[in-house]
C-alpha cells in the first residue's frame, strides 16, 4: 500500500505545530498502525530527520500507552487500541491524518505524545484500596455476589489511554474516573473507603481542568475497552449519594 | 452541602437537571391548559381567571400564581446560569480542535446550548408579549387571554417565533430529559429503553400540544 499521511509535528510543549504530509509506500496490510509509522519513521532518521515522536509501550492492547487520533477519531477507526490497529483497515491511496489527544488537561509534550499523569493524580486520589499487607488472605474469606464481580470486572478493564477525553467535545475525564470508581466501590474491599473515593476523585478531576459530561456518547464509543456510558450514570449515583452522607455527619 | 454543589461542576450539573425537570413539569401543565383554547373563549378566559384565585381562601388573590412564578424564575436563572458556567468550563478543557472532523453526536444533542439560547429569549419574549403586554400587537387587554392570543398569531413574526421555539424544546426535552436521568444517578441499561420512549413522548407531545394553538388560530379553528 501507498500512504499519504498528515501529522502534526510540534518541536515541544510551547511550540507551535502544524500539519506535516510525507508519502510512504509498500505498506503491508498486516501491519498495525504503529509499525506503519515505525517504517516511517526509519525512512526519516535515514535521511536525516526528526523521527516522529509517539507514545506505545506494550503493543498488545493491555498498557493503554498508545494514543493517536486517527481521521478524526481516538485509536482510529475499528474500536481498539492504535497498536492493535490494522492496516487492513485502509486502503491503498489513503491520506490519513494523524493528531495527539486534545484537552487542556492533556499538553502536548512533542508531536503526538501528551502529557497524561493529570490520570495518574486522579487515580492518586482515590483509586486505590488500602489494604493491610503480608500474607494473602484466604480467597473465600470475602465472598463477592457474582454480579458484583462482573460489574467491577467490567471497569477494571479501564487500560487508562485517554481515549475517552480525546473523544469527548469537552475534554471531560467522566468515563476514566467513573471506571474506577464503579470497579473499586462496587467491590467489599473498596467499602470503607467508598464515599472518601468518589468525593476525592471528582475533586481532582475538576482540578486537573477536564470539562464536564454532557452526556455526548462519544467516550463510550471510542473506548477500546467498551466501558458503557452508563458508567458515568453509576459515578453521579455513587457521588450524590456520598454527599448526602457527608451533609449527615 | 449547598455551598460544595454550587462548587462542584457534577453539582452545578445537578442543579440543571432538577431545575430543567421543574421546568418541564411546568411546560406539561402549561400546554394541558393552553389547550383549553378549542372549547371557546368563555372557558378559556375563565380557567386563566381560576389560576389567579387557586388556593382561595387560604391562599389570597392570585398568591398560588406567584409562587410558582417565583419558583419557575429560581428554576430558569439556576439552569441558566449553571449552562454558562459549565459551557465555558467545558470549551476552556477543550480549545484546540481537531484538523480532521467527524460528524458527531445527535442533532438534538449538539443543540442543546443554542436551543437554550433560543429558549431563553422565547421565554423572555413570551412574557412580555402576552403576560405583561409590553410587545404585544394589536392592544393588549388584561382579563381577556384569549383575544391576546389570537392577536399574537395573527402576526407572522408572532407564529415563526412561537413555533421555531416550540421545536427547539422538543429538541432539548429530547436530549434533556434522558440527560438528567443520567445525572441524577437513575438512568442503567436495563431502564435506558424507558428513559428514552419517555424522552421522545415528552419532546413529541410538548412540541406538538404547544404547536396546536399557532395552528388553530392560523386555520381558523380558533377564532
Ligand atoms: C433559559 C433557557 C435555557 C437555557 C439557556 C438552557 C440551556 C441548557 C444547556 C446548555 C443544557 C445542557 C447542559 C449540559 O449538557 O451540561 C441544558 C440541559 C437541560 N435542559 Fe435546558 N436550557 C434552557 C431552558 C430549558 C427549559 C425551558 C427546560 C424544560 C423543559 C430545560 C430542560 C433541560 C433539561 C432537563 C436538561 C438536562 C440536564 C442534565 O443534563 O442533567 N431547559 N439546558
Ligand atoms: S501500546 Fe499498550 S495498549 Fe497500545
Amino acid at each position: 500500500m501507498k500512504l499519504t499521511l498528515r501529522v502534526w509535528r510540534q518541536q515541544n510543549a510551547d511550540a507551535d505545530g502544524a500539519m506535516s504530509t510525507y508519502e510512504v509506500d509498500g505498506i503491508s496490510a498486516d501491519m498495525s498502525f504503529l509499525e506503519m509509522l515505525d517504517t516511517l519513521n526509519e525512512e526519516l532518521i535515514l535521511a536525516g530527520d526528526d523521527p516522529v515522536a509517539f507514545d506505545h509501550d506494550c503493543r498488545e492492547g493491555i498498557c493503554g500507552a498508545c494514543s493517536l487520533v486517527i481521521n478524526g477519531g481516538a485509536h482510529g477507526p475499528e474500536r481498539t487500541t492504535t497498536c492493535q490497529l490494522h492496516m487492513r483497515s485502509f486502503h491503498d491511496g489513503d491520506t490519513i491524518d494523524i493528531e495527539p489527544w486534545r484537552a487542556s488537561a492533556f499538553p502536548v509534550v512533542k508531536d503526538l505524545v501528551v502529557d497524561r499523569s493529570a490520570f495518574d493524580r486522579i487515580i492518586q486520589a482515590g483509586g486505590y484500596v488500602s489494604v493491610p499487607t503480608g500474607a494473602a488472605p484466604e480467597a473465600h474469606a470475602t465472598p463477592v455476589p457474582k454480579a458484583d464481580a462482573d460489574f467491577a470486572f467490567e471497569h477494571a478493564e479501564c487500560i487508562g489511554c485517554g481515549a475517552c477525553v480525546a473523544a469527548c467535545p469537552n475534554g471531560a475525564a467522566m468515563l476514566f474516573t467513573s471506571a474506577k470508581v464503579n470497579h473499586l466501590n462496587v467491590l467489599p474491599q473498596g467499602a470503607p473507603e467508598r464515599e472518601t473515593r468518589v468525593l476525592d476523585m471528582v475533586a481532582q478531576m475538576d482540578e486537573e481542568g477536564f470539562g464536564g459530561c454532557t452526556l455526548v456518547g462519544e467516550c463510550a464509543t471510542a473506548c477500546p475497552k467498551g466501558i458503557p456510558l452508563f458508567s458515568i450514570t453509576g459515578m453521579n449515583k455513587e457521588w450524590l449519594r456520598a454527599g448526602r452522607k457527608a451533609a449527615k455527619r | 452541602m449547598t455551598r460544595t454543589m454550587w462548587d462542584s461542576p457534577l453539582g452545578k450539573k445537578t442543579v440543571m437537571a432538577v431545575s430543567g425537570l421543574i421546568m418541564l413539569g411546568y411546560l406539561a401543565v402549561h400546554m394541558l391548559g393552553n389547550l383549553k383554547i378549542f372549547f371557546g373563549e368563555g372557558e378559556f378566559d375563565h380557567y386563566a381567571h381560576w389560576l389567579r384565585t387557586l388556593g382561595e381562601p387560604f391562599l389570597h388573590y392570585e398568591w398560588a400564581l406567584w409562587i410558582v412564578r417565583v419558583v419557575l424564575v429560581v428554576a430558569v436563572v439556576a439552569h441558566a446560569v449553571s449552562a454558562y458556567q459549565l459551557s465555558r468550563r467545558d470549551i476552556r478543557a477543550r480549545p484546540t480542535k481537531y484538523v480532521h472532523k467527524k460528524p458527531r453526536a445527535s442533532y438534538a444533542t449538539r443543540t442543546m446550548r443554542w436551543g437554550g439560547i433560543i429558549l431563553g429569549l422565547f421565554i423572555v419574549w413570551h412574557i412580555l408579549d402576552l403576560t405583561t403586554g409590553t410587545v404585544h400587537a394589536n392592544g393588549f387587554q388584561h382579563g381577556h387571554p384569549y383575544q391576546n392570543v389570537i392577536d399574537t398569531f395573527s402576526t407572522w413574526y408572532g407564529n415563526v417565533i412561537y413555533i421555531v421555539a416550540m421545536l427547539a424544546l422538543g429538541l432539548h426535552v429530547q436530549h434533556g430529559f434522558w440527560s438528567a436521568a443520567q445525572t441524577l444517578g437513575v438512568g442503567s441499561r436495563t431502564r435506558d429503553r424507558a428513559f428514552k420512549t419517555v424522552a421522545n413522548v415528552l419532546a413529541v407531545v410538548l412540541t406538538a400540544g404547544f404547536v396546536a394553538v399557532p395552528v388553530g388560530v392560523m386555520t381558523g379553528v380558533v377564532s
